[in-house]
This record gives C-alpha cells, structure tokens and sequence, in this order.
C-alpha cells in the first residue's frame, strides 16, 4: 500500500457512532475506493436492469456496477449474463453501444471475440500467419480460449428485475433483501410482465450515498413543495418506516392525504395553500395495490430505489462516478397487461419525477449543497438525533432511524473502528 | 402559403418562443401554443426506440401554466442564464392545416462567475398551425442527444 494511504482503521468515526456522519465519507478519494472494492465489487447484489429491455436472446445493454463497466445480456438459452464489459486481451471496452442486439461481442482493437455468455470464441492469428510459406508467430501453445472468458458477475433476475454481484457465493437476493423487505419488493414485482417505458438520466455533483440515503430521511416533508402542498406526501400521513435487520435496506410508505392546511403545514415552509393546479389530471391516479399506500419508497442496498409514487412506478439507479459525481439513472415502467388509462396514467405521473419532475426538481440542488458543505474543513461530522439514537421501525415518517441504519450498517462492511 | 413565407414565419415563432424562454418570461411560454398542444422534452435513448417516457410531458396548455407556476413556486435550482441557439429551420411536410417544422437547438448555460457551457443540445419536431394568422405549436417534440442531464432541468426548452 502506498505510503500516503492510511490504513481504514486510522479513519477515526466519531464516538456518537451511527448518529453522526463523519464528512470524509463524501469527499474521500480512498474511502471510496475502499467503498468499490468492498460494497460494489463485494457481499452485495447491484441492480443493473430489467428483463424487459432484453426482451429478446442477443438484446444487450450497458452499465455499471459501482464505477465498473458491464454488460447486461440475454443468449439464446434465455438466461441473463453479466459480463465486464473489458477484453481479456488489453482491457479494452468490447461493448461500445448503450443498447442494441449482438451474435457476439467482438472487441475492436484485435478482434478478440466473445460469446453471449462471455466465452472467448476467437482470437485472430491464433496459429499464426503463412509467410513466405511458412506459418509464423501465434500464440503459444498451451494458449487456452476457455482460460480468457471475461470476467462473468453471478446474476439473478428476480420476478423482471435483474442484479448482478461480483461475489460468486452470494446468497439469493430474497435472502439478501430479508422477508421484510421482500413483502415489499413482491408488491411491486409479483411475477407480472413488466413492460419498460423509457429511461432519463441526470448527473450531480455530489457523492453517490447523498443520493442512495435521501431516500432514507424526512427531508420530503418539508423540501418538496409540490409534494406537501397537494397532499401526496405530508408529516400528518399514516406513513411508517420498516428497517431491515442489517440496517442496509428500508422503506418509507405512506397514503396519501386531503390537500389542505394542518397544524402540520404551519411549521412547513413549504406549504402553499393558495397553490392550485390548472389541469389536476398529472395526479389523478387510480389504486392498483391491494393495500392503500400511495407512497413506497425502497432502498435496496447499495444502489437502488424502487419508487412508487401513486401510479409512476422507477427503479433508480445509482452509478458512482468518483468521490464527487454520480449518475442517477431512472427506469420508468409499468405492466405489460397495463390497460391505456393506466398507461396514460403512468405516462403522465412520470412528470413528477426525474430530473424535470415537478416533486423531485429540487432533489439535484439539495444533494449538491450538501456536498459542497460536507468539502468544507470546519467542523467534522452530520447529526442525525430526528426520532432518538436508536435504529428501529416507526409508524411515523419524521425520523432519521432508517439513516442510522444505513450508516451503522454502512461502518461495519467498511470496517471503520 | 409558399415555402418561403412558411419558413420566415417558422422562424419568427422559433426566435420569439427562444427569446420568450432566455429572458425568463416564463408565464408567456404557454401562449406560443394552443390550447390542446402537446410539449414534450424526451430522451433520444427513447425517442429512437419508440419508449413512450417524456423527461418533460405536458398534455394541454394547464400543465404548461402548472409548470410554470412550479418553476415559479415549487422548484429550487441554481440560477443559470440560459441561451437558446436555434439553426436548420426546415419545413418538413404538411398535414391538413398543420405543417411539420423541424430544426436544431442547443442551449447554454451560464452559472454566476463561471464560463458558459453546452447544457443540452438536439432537435425539435414541431407542428405549427396558424391562428388567426398567428402561427402557434400544436405539437412540440424535443428530442436531445444530451441523454445525461447536468443536475436538473428546470426551465422548458
């Protein structure tokens, strides 16, 4: 290890434990290395896509698990590959395109050739070239094909949703969500065809956990004005928030209220009760779920956000991009047996969220400020008291329990003292 | 009407909307359409697969002016001049009354105390009906080739 790299253990966490953040986690250029190795390229399944892009064998489309690149596959047996996406030869990149429909990936430098599975397939000048009649070079004889596949993610699709890890002996992704969180990832994906809509992406200027634990706080009760004032979210909702036992997964759920003042609203800035909308209709919706949250929002350790927000149904994915960027990626979708109400429903929902999403339109500035603060030298660590010390399910939305979780959680397959 | 006349108007409607928009004179944009209109900002990643997804969806001129008022109300951003550069204005077709008008654009953007920048470029698809002599979008479809938007989108394009 270089010398200017200081073992994790020097990295001090504050004594409060999982009630404070210390601010190197967002800037840390090791610390997030570290977070590669050990979270992305560790114990952890990463979501990469659903298997209704890939509808059919040879469909493909690229991404990334943490910051490495990969290729998300269907061959013609019909089971997904994960493949990184760089060539056993020079690292190159094989797969250039963002999406689309291949035989085999062949690399461009030198034609190495790969499989859908990944194999490796052909290596051209293999047994050399005839020259002046006589066959010269080539690659040496104990040269096996078979010892130069790319380097294949173990994959699960999970009822349309596909995860990939590079940990071989992970355990299936219901036992690595637990059966709390499973009942809510079911909800959403219970074996229906899903049929995927579109995607949009934004980047911002912030580290990739400011994003992944947004979704873990009671930051949207007061942040997003649209949210509060037209009732789809509010502090005075039945809500509750589920934690799993490891703390690295949650959910946030909620029902929809009347979009009127409360005693609530009175400490809510946010709030404005002479704000009507010319055409209600992008938040008419119609129930769908056989329980009556409107509002599910679930964190799916390390990089996923299930959204349902009414009808607008997302899987966010979160592509690190360095200690201070990341790509948030944006997967619409609904069911292939949606009826046209509902696909206009969905359609029309879907401008809430996103980047240009009327709720979510304050989302980039709010993460980006942070990381700007988090840059800053003075004063060492975040507090997070909302709701106790303590890491426990509520039935109320106010609370900063699922963050603790996340960061007592987040401490441990780190390895900070 | 002949081409040349056409296309001076097309023009005309370009530049005012852009203008319209660079100025900040938000509550005017939905008057460059009808009232049915449909404005759509979507990804070219979707556009060219047929994905339905808009980044940007409003169907009818009272989801334009909610826009506005959530610009206006409900939206924290940093404060950015924008600059809309309109070019390749071409007459694509016609349909009944409506002619098909497409050209490219790209939008700048200049943060305080920094330099400016591409923010997103692409192409409009847009259907233009006059009136009472007065030309206004039907349909505006953005399509840009900027898939990664930087931070949020904000303001109509």
């Amino acid at each position: 290890m270089p010398a200017h790299r200081l073992p994790l253990s020097s990295y001090a966490w504050p004594k409060e434990g999982h009630c404070r953040i210390p601010y190197w986690v967002y800037w840390d250029p090791f610390v997030y290395e570290q977070e590669q190795a050990k979270i992305f390229r560790g114990p952890t399944w990463n979501y990469v896509g659903l298997e209704a892009e890939l509808p059919n064998g040879g469909d493909f489309k690229t991404t990334f698990v943490g910051d490495t690149p990969v290729i998300v596959c269907r061959d013609h047996g019909g089971a997904i590959n994960v493949l990184v996406n760089k060539c056993a030869h020079r690292g190159t990149t094989v797969c250039r395109e963002p999406y689309g429909h291949a035989r085999q990936f062949t690399c461009i430098y030198h034609q190495w050739c790969y499989d859908l599975k990944g194999n490796l397939v052909g290596v051209p000048f293999r047994s050399g070239v005839v020259e002046s009649g006589r066959r010269v070079s080539g690659m040496p004889e104990d040269f096996k094909l078979e010892d130069h596949s790319m380097l294949k993610l173990k994959a699960e699709a999970c009822n349309g949703v596909i995860f990939a890890s590079f940990d071989q002996r992970m355990i299936p992704f219901r036992d690595y969500l637990g059966a709390k969180m499973f009942y809510y990832f079911e909800r959403v994906f219970d074996g229906r065809e899903l049929q995927f809509l579109g995607r949009t992406r934004q980047k911002m200027t912030c580290n990739w956990k400011l994003v992944f634990e947004n979704i873990k706080d009671y930051h949207a009760t007061l942040l997003h004005v649209f949210l509060v004032t037209f009732g789809l979210y509010r502090a005075d909702q039945k809500s509750k928030v589920e934690i799993d036992d490891t703390g690295r997964h949650s959910v946030l759920v909620s029902r929809r209220g009347e979009p009127r003042p409360s005693e609530v609203t009175q400490e809510i800035g946010a709030f404005k009760s002479d704000y009507v909308l010319h055409d209600p209709s992008i938040i008419t919706g119609r129930k769908e779920f056989k329980d009556e949250h409107t509002v599910v929002m679930q964190t799916v350790f390390p990089n996923l956000i299930i959204q349902q927000q009414t009808n607008t149904l997302a899987l966010r994915q979160i592509v690190p991009l360095g200690p201070k960027e990341v790509e948030l990626v944006w997967d619409f979708f609904g069911y292939r047996d949606d009826d046209a109400q509902m696909l206009d429903f969905r359609l029309k929902q879907s401008s809430l969220m996103g980047p240009a999403g009327l709720v979510t339109i304050d989302y980039a500035e709010a993460v980006e400020i942070c990381q700007r603060g988090a840059e800053a030298k003075a004063q060492q660590c975040a507090l997070l008291e909302m709701g106790g010390r303590e890491v426990h399910d509520t039935d109320y939305m106010v609370t900063e329990a699922a963050l603790r979780g996340f960061y007592r959680y987040y401490r441990e397959i780190m390895g900070f003292e | 009407m002949d081409l040349k006349d056409l296309t001076f108007a097309a023009e005309q409607l370009l530049h005012a909307y852009t203008l319209t928009l660079d100025d900040g004179r938000y509550e005017e944009w939905p008057d460059f359409f009808t009232e049915d209109a449909l404005y759509k900002v979507i990804a070219r990643e979707n556009f060219d697969r047929g994905l339905p997804l808009a980044t940007m969806f409003c169907d009818g001129k009272g989801m334009m002016r909610d826009r506005v008022v959530a610009i206006r109300e409900a939206s924290i951003y940093a404060p950015a001049y924008l600059r809309h550069l309109v070019s390749s204005v071409r007459i694509a077709g016609q349909e009944n009354e409506s002619y098909r008008v497409e050209s490219n654009y790209a939008v700048l953007s200049t943060r305080h105390n920094e330099e400016t920048k591409v923010f997103n470029a692409g192409k409009y698809l847009d259907r233009i009906v006059f009136v009472n002599g007065a030309a206004k979008f039907k349909e505006k479809v953005v399509v840009y080739d900027t898939l990664q938007i930087p931070s949020l989108l904000v303001i109509p394009i």
